[in-house]
């Protein structure tokens, strides 16, 4: 099987660490052959942050190059601009339509590309918005975007409902499981 | 049993089935969880010391002693370690010993890009390199049993991505970790003259037989092409790529042991195939090694020493075309890092940056004290560097420069390497202002304990550094202490401490804000009728707070109700 690639992109201390943990952790259940690549340290502190998951038979490389993406899962609307160039053209692309302004946009030295999303979906990419902060809230946090996003995204891929059910149940604190289970849901079905 | 570990994990538990006993390190990115996952076992010994240098001979200590032992740090962290790693490789070991240095190339959190192969090569001690987790495991595992059949400390190369990439990893079980006898032999542990002499032919003699072994070395591989027309001599992450992009379609020498090289294995490979190639990250080690053998190749023309590779990076040196990809022509404005809403460094900051100040900075969150729109510091260095800087910027410029320039320094880097240079400020005699950043923590590696916390890396309560009692300990007299949120505070103490004609220490002392412990407030609001538009709360560089329809706005999901906001707004909009 060839290698697919997945980037999840957002802003420091979106919750990204999670998705990802929960992604890797499934796909390795699966029985592929998975790395995850992320950065910490500096960036982390409200920088742009994001996260590789790679997966087949054999996986080389941790990282994803430009138009290398089979999927980006999206926490926040300007970094889905940033990434879009990551993207295969016939990629699909998962994104919060969340607005969070960069320091250059809240000091006034720049402006918050808010139609960005509509340009690149005329130049033909393939891009499922919506606002995964409400079924979040809905599901007892605002925390929760990452799992909706994650549930929104597994309506793309071949993995069975319940794995993921099964994987979150394993990379969730116990006391955390059924508002992140809820989470999934609200994210699958919408 | 399988599991996804990053790669520092892998190597934590590769130390720890390998028979370690005590590790001792100081935090730095991407080295740091090495440590953190070493301090979850309770059967060994674990510990953050003040620094790289400490943390090396605590290791070196327990070496002597008979214990498998390690230290891990950055590549950075290593240049502060140097000093006992050369003479460490004159000694040798007892208990084998261990060094995790993990280098930075493209900088995600670093000062330089130092490639930390030529610490190996300079000390003359071997380095091991993996290539992904179960290496890393691998590696870490196996690097006792070189360290005491070759009786020399050990080098394991990380670096960021595979520090931080996670693969599957085929973990085994923790090998007994006896505790070797310990014999008094001043000959192999006394370097002074008469017996480092005798060491240093011992050195050579142990290199020799180094390189020779690494002919055979199991972690230095072989892939043969069919046609036999590239090869590529390569290692580490730049291996992964290769293999992305090449497949089986080139002959690869893979080096999992970068010191010392293999020259014979290097003369087999290059002899069976018509190009040479060598892809390796940062300076061209490998391959000025294959060019003193009389060996064509080429390398650094085609593959930079700036920055990481990736598979495009193979790809376009090797002339295949790169994927399609659609981009925005709209403006994707930047989002660097930033000091989060509540940092308590802020309030100090925008106080140094609204009274002009030169500020010599430091390694820690602080250096993002230097971006917009707060600009305040002067220079970033080296772990310590603020305040011997300071000393002679004052040294340099005088009186004039005195009453408007100070350091800033955090907890933990003043105990790494402040604290001397404060000495010197007392002994050498400038009236240098001095402001300690104490925000109880180690911040920026993610929240290690450090000597000024009261607590060790498990949690538990250890003596904790008294900051004052130990300034004035150091000769300075004038030691006080602020609250960085009181912004008319911070003013008053910066203003009396740069006009004192004698050194001083202000403490500004507030926790970091994403500490579990600190109850954070409310979120303030901003009435939008009070707003005049100033926008001088905007010069705080606060995430929280942006600009909407011409007035200010507090998001509530940010804000933690720190009201340094509040002090700055001259008509009352801002409220609890």
């Amino acid at each position: 099987m060839k290698t697919t690639s997945i980037m999840i992109v957002g802003v420091g201390g979106q919750g990204s660490l999670l998705a990802s943990k929960l992604l890797g952790q499934l796909l390795v259940d699966e029985g592929y052959d998975v790395k995850v690549s992320e950065v910490h340290g500096m960036s982390q502190r409200g920088g742009s942050v994001v996260t590789y998951v790679r997966y087949g038979d054999k996986v080389y490389s941790p990282i994803v190059t430009e138009g290398e993406a089979d999927y980006i899962i999206s926490f926040e609307k300007l970094e889905a601009a940033r990434y879009a160039a990551f993207l295969k053209t016939d990629g699909q692309m998962v994104v919060n339509t969340q607005e969070i302004d960069p320091m250059p946009v809240i000091i006034g030295a720049a402006t918050y590309p808010t139609d960005v999303l509509d340009e690149l979906k005329q130049k033909g990419l393939n891009i499922d918005d919506f606002d995964a902060l409400t079924p979040a809230v809905e599901a007892g946090s605002s925390k929760a975007v990452n799992i909706v996003l994650m549930g929104r995204f597994a309506k793309y891929v071949d993995i069975p409902y319940e794995r993921w059910i099964a994987a979150i149940e394993k990379a969730v604190k116990p006391k955390f499981v059924e508002m992140n289970k809820r989470a999934f849901e609200l994210g699958y079905r919408s | 049993m399988k599991k996804l570990l990053i790669g520092n994990q892998a190597v934590a538990m590769g130390l720890y089935h390998g028979g370690l006993g005590l590790a001792s390190s100081y935090p730095g990115t991407p080295s740091t969880e090495i440590t953190e996952f070493l301090a979850m076992n309770d059967d060994i010994h674990t510990e953050w010391a003040p620094n790289e240098k400490v943390a090396m001979e605590v290791a070196f200590g327990a070496s002597l002693a008979g214990m498998r032992s390690t230290c891990a740090m950055k590549h950075v962290g290593l240049n502060v370690a140097a000093d006992p790693l050369f003479t460490l490789s004159y000694t040798g070991v007892n208990g084998g010993m261990v060094v995790c240095v993990a280098d930075d190339p493209a900088m995600h959190s670093s000062q330089n890009e130092q490639d930390s192969r030529h610490y190996a090569i300079a000390a003359k001690v071997p380095m091991l390199e993996p290539a992904d987790s179960a290496e890393a495991y691998a590696f870490a595992r196996s690097a006792f049993e070189l360290s005491e059949k070759y009786d020399t400390p050990v080098l394991l190369r990380m670096c960021t991505r595979i520090a931080h990439s996670q693969s599957i990893v085929e973990l085994g079980e923790r090998e007994a970790a006896d505790v070797k006898p310990y014999e008094k032999n001043p000959g192999k542990y006394i370097m002074m003259p008469g017996n480092a002499k005798k060491r240093h032919p011992v050195v050579e003699d142990r290199t020799a037989a180094l390189a020779e072994a690494a002919n055979d070395c199991i972690y230095n591989t072989v892939e043969m092409a069919a046609d036999g027309k590239i090869g590529i001599i390569t290692s580490g992450c730049s291996y992964l790529y290769v293999k992305e992009v090449m497949g089986d379609k080139a002959s690869i020498l893979k080096i999992g042991m970068p010191n010392p090289l293999p020259e014979k294995l290097i003369r087999d490979f290059a002899a069976k195939v018509e190009k040479l190639y060598v892809i390796e990250e940062l300076d061209p080690v490998i391959e000025n090694f294959v060019r003193s053998l009389g060996i064509e190749v080429t390398g650094k023309e085609l593959f930079s020493p700036i920055g990481e590779f990736s598979q495009q990076t193979i790809a376009a040196a090797f002339g295949l075309e790169a994927p399609a990809s659609i981009s925005a022509d709209s403006a994707v404005p930047g989002r660097p890092p930033m000091m989060c809403a509540g940092c308590p460094h802020r309030g100090m900051f925008y106080t140094l940056a609204k009274n002009k100040i030169t500020v010599l900075g430091d390694i820690g969150c602080y250096t993002l004290g230097a971006v917009p729109p707060l600009n305040a510091l002067d220079s970033t260095l080296c772990m310590g560097a603020s305040i011997s800087g300071l000393h002679g910027f004052n040294k340099a410029r005088g009186e004039e420069a005195e009453g408007k320039t100070v350091a800033v320094i955090g907890d933990s880097t003043f105990m790494h390497s402040g604290m001397t240079g404060l000495v010197n400020v007392a002994y050498n005699a400038t009236n240098s202002t001095v402001i300690i950043l104490d925000n109880s923590i180690t911040g920026m590696t993610g929240h290690q304990q450090n000597p000024t916390t009261g607590y060790n890396i498990k949690g538990d309560p250890a003596a904790k550094v008294d900051l004052e009692a130990l300034c004035r300990a150091l000769g300075i007299a004038r030691v006080r202490v602020v609250d960085p949120y009181d912004l008319k505070a911070c003013e008053t103490a910066i203003k009396e401490e740069l006009a004192a004609r004698e050194p001083s220490v202000i403490i500004s002392r507030r926790p970091c804000v994403l500490l579990k412990s600190v109850k954070t407030k409310p979120a303030l609001v901003i009435d939008p009728d009070k707003c005049k538009s100033c926008k001088r709360c905007m010069s705080l560089g606060c995430p929280a707070i942006s600009m909407h329809g011409g007035k200010a706005r507090i998001d509530a999901t940010l804000c933690v109700g720190c009201g340094v906001c509040k002090q700055l707004c001259a008509f009352d909009a801002i409220s609890e």
